[in-house]
């Protein structure tokens, strides 16, 4: 059984209908990527997935359950993360205060929590900011707490919404490690992303969505020479630098 | 033990000594310095930490102070007992208008004006309540005895202010360390971001605004053994709901010393302004003083005092370890 | 048409004209709130300024609230500038919690400062028309009342018709619908909001001079007609100026 399973997602806000029919599925221990141009509906995949918005029809089923009309924290509870594609720190806490509250989740016991959230810190880079509030953070690092948080509630599926926007190509190149790494520990990861080099490194599968519809399937090398994608979104550009 | 505690046990220290040298009237302006502290306490539970403003906790105070003083009169029951009771009526009431604004997503300045509404409504209602005493309030007998929470002179009221100043900072503090602390200022912080963590922001939401005015409902309940006189106007009344929250604005919201250090600078200003302007026929100008100082701290010290004396208490507070 | 009927008829009718003063309140409560999300907390007590300077101007001068309404109301825009020039610009960019205040705070600064200037007393002047009426068929109307209707009308009137076709109120509407927007196609932002603010204000002052004939004047009423204000507003939909005045109407009538 799939781990998520998406069926006929459905959402449209007045006349634009922003998801339209969507089925797919993601099996345990997978990275899969969303991609599609702007306004393709990838974020409104994501809200209806993590409780943000209620889908007009079709079903979420994660574990065999459908997600459909629960409220964003009990999803999380389920081990659905998600991360904001515009960051939402706690901004007057600190580092540690903002990964804790995803610790405190699964963990009652705030100083286990806080031992917990220090090794997230840890492991995302983070460590010299632990005491640092998060509002003086710059973009790159503000973009790894969104994660670290997220990573903190324990989730088997996380849900990446541009997490690599932004950075410049060290940076890029460090996130991927670090989020094979988290798969590597057996966490699912469903990732929207623009940055093709991320995506290409890390989906083992990839979907392409315009105008809220599936318009290709498949491995990332595969998908990327789709005529359908080349014209709706990666332009001819793109085929000749990256499959030649 | 750090130097920052040996200092708050010296001040504890120095308080507990006080009535031996003060006048009465002195006395008198410790108590309101203690109860405002501790009122400004209250209400920080639900504005300070979790970010909901309430401009209407006068609400709360009248629903204490006139359950403990009702049950008092017509049963018998001590005000000990009594007090307990108007708390948990003041916590069903807040339940209530906290199901209406978090369950229908009342945000800013739509929660504010639910919270003036139900302390308006609440204050008709009671102006029009016979055995409340309708318009014009109800007279306490003067009976005094620990049992009737009453006593001859200001002593016993003070110690019971300072100690309710004290517990109220025992209890935020307590609640300020633990997870449910944590989940309240991530509600305040960013409450989508909090639903996506696992916060049950509705659940949280709720604990905040109950715990916040059962301790408001103790507060009114010390005031009408202190004043002997119950007013539908000044206990209910927005001015009430003002004055609470001046001194933890001033002070510094959402801190755990706030609320005191803005009634120490606050409480003894008013009295004394509001006692000589009334010599000089000036009823107001207390009032007017209020406001503007309200709107300097607003708009050049919007996080409160107490940032600055944090910043000269330095030395005595130790450096925090990344893993303490 | 029996006795019942033509109190009925009568009650409603003074309901409606007391609600289109109502709704001129409200109307400058909700251009604020449309143009800079700010609930103006000090509304009802800029009113009672407007109420006690057209007291004066009649008790001092002898002229009646109807004429000097419009000295009141550059009165009270003056005010409402300086309130805006002082403190609101500062506080825009600051979480709800904090805007709160500083407004409240001016509310009560209003409001005590008219009562230290002229004591707690209710006052009502005798104003010419104070307590005529006049009968129509056979219901009887309130003429003061009747005449603060037909001029809160115009005075809703003529603020539509400056939004809709004065550049300056093109310019607010730009504003309210979207600040960034507003600034990039060059419109001095701060310029605007200090004059919705100022009209808001003087909106309310002109509906204090309607109320001086209808009801005594004393500081503390202000709050009262700050949240029917607020009222008003909710009923007839935040930042819709044209609810506003629906909502004093609804209200006045339900009173």
């Amino acid at each position: 059984m799939a781990l998520l399973e998406i069926n006929k997602l459905t959402k449209a806000f007045g006349g634009l209908t922003a998801v339209d029919g969507l089925s797919f599925e993601i099996a345990g221990g997978e990275i899969l990527g969303l991609i599609g141009p702007n306004g393709a509906g990838k974020t409104t995949v994501f809200n209806c997935i993590s409780g943000f918005l209620p889908p007009d029809s079709g079903d979420v089923t994660f574990e065999g359950r459908s997600m459909v009309q629960r409220q964003p924290f009990s999803i999380c509870k389920r081990g659905l993360a998600r991360t904001f594609q515009i960051v939402k720190p706690f901004p007057a806490i600190s580092v540690l205060d903002n990964v804790m509250v995803g610790a405190l989740l699964r963990e009652p016991s705030v100083s286990i929590a806080q031992a917990e959230a220090l090794n997230i810190i840890d492991f995302m880079g983070l460590k010299k900011m632990t005491r640092q509030e998060a509002r003086g953070l710059p973009l790159p690092l503000r973009k790894r707490l969104e994660l670290a948080r997220a990573l903190a509630t324990k989730p088997k599926l996380l849900l990446l919404d541009e997490v690599m926007a932004g950075l410049n190509p060290t940076e890029v190149d460090e996130l991927i490690g670090l989020i094979r790494e988290i798969n590597d520990q057996g966490v699912s990861i469903f990732m929207i992303e623009h940055v093709m080099r991320g995506v290409m490194a890390l989906s083992q599968r990839v979907i392409v969505i315009n105008y809220g519809q599936k318009i290709a399937e498949g491995l990332p090398c595969d998908v990327v020479l789709d005529n359908a994608v080349i014209e709706a979104y990666l332009g001819k550009e793109f085929i000749s630098a990256q499959c030649t | 033990m750090n130097r920052l505690h040996l200092l708050l046990v010296l001040i504890l220290a120095v308080l507990s000594g006080l009535p031996l040298v003060l006048s009465k009237y002195t006395l008198g302006i410790f108590i309101m310095i203690f109860y405002y502290a501790y009122l400004g306490q209250s209400w920080n539970v639900l504005t300070g930490y979790t970010g909901h403003i309430s401009l209407g906790h006068a609400l709360y105070i009248g629903i204490g102070a006139y359950t403990s003083v009702f049950l008092a009169q017509h049963y018998g029951l001590s005000p000990w007992v009594g007090m307990f009771a108007g708390g948990i009526l003041a916590s069903l009431v807040a339940l209530i208008l906290g199901f209406l604004g978090f369950r229908f997503g009342l945000r800013g300045v739509y929660f504010v004006i639910l919270t003036i509404a139900f302390a308006e409504i609440t204050r008709l209602v009671v102006s029009h309540i016979e055995v409340l005493g309708s318009f014009s309030g109800i007279f306490l007998d003067f009976d005094p005895s620990f049992r009737n929470f009453q006593f001859r002179g200001n002593i016993p009221y003070y110690y019971i202010a300072l100690t309710m100043m004290v517990l109220s900072l025992a209890a935020v503090r307590l609640i300020e360390i633990s997870k449910l602390g944590r989940f309240m200022v991530a509600i305040r912080e960013d409450e989508d971001a909090a639903q996506a963590l696992g916060v049950n922001t509705f659940k949280y939401n709720m604990i905040a605004i109950a715990i916040s005015a059962f301790m408001t409902a103790l507060g009114g309940c010390f005031y009408a053994n202190y004043i002997f006189y119950l007013h539908p106007d000044s206990l209910f009344g927005m001015g009430l709901s003002i004055e609470l929250i001046l001194r933890p604005i001033v002070g510094g919201m959402g801190t755990l010393f706030g609320p005191i250090l803005g009634s120490f600078i606050l409480t003894p200003l008013s009295e004394v302004s509001r006692a000589y302007f009334s010599k000089g026929g000036l009823e107001g100008m207390h009032l007017i003083l209020y406001g503007i100082i309200t709107i300097l701290v607003v708009l050049f010290m919007p996080k409160g005092i107490i940032v600055y004396v944090r910043q000269w208490l330095k030395p005595l507070i130790p450096e925090r370890k990344g893993d303490d | 048409m029996g006795m019942d009927s033509t109190l009925a008829v009568q009650l409603l009718i003074q309901g409606v004209l007391l609600g289109g003063v109502y709704g001129l309140i409200a109307i400058g409560l909700s251009l604020i709130f449309g143009v800079m999300g700010i609930i103006n907390f000090a509304h009802g007590q800029m009113m009672v300024m407007g109420m006690y300077i057209s007291y004066w101007i009649f008790v001092l001068l002898g002229i009646d609230p109807y004429i000097s309404l419009v000295a009141v109301a550059a009165a009270i825009f003056i005010l409402g500038w300086l309130i805006q020039y002082t403190v609101v610009n500062r506080i825009l960019d600051y979480p709800e919690a904090m805007q709160v205040l500083p407004l409240v705070s001016i509310g009560l600064i209003l409001e005590n400062a008219a009562l230290m200037l002229w004591g707690p007393d209710h006052r009502s002047p005798q104003t010419a028309l104070g307590l005529d009426s006049m009968w129509v068929g056979p219901i009887m109307v309130d003429t003061s009342r009747l005449i603060a209707f037909v001029l809160a009308i115009i005075i809703t009137f003529l603020i539509f018709i400056f939004l809709k076709k004065s550049n300056l109120g093109k310019c607010i509407r730009a504003a309210s619908d979207n600040r960034t927007g507003a600034v990039l196609v060059g419109i001095d932002v701060d310029r605007i909001y200090n004059m919705s603010f100022a009209i808001g204000a003087a909106t309310t002052g002109a509906a204090g001079c309607l109320l001086v004939p209808l009801l005594p004047i004393s500081p503390h009423i202000g709050h009262d007609f700050t949240l029917t204000a607020f009222i008003v507003v909710i009923l007839g939909g935040m930042g819709n100026l044209l609810g506003a005045l629906v909502g004093g109407v609804i209200l006045g009538v339900a009173e």
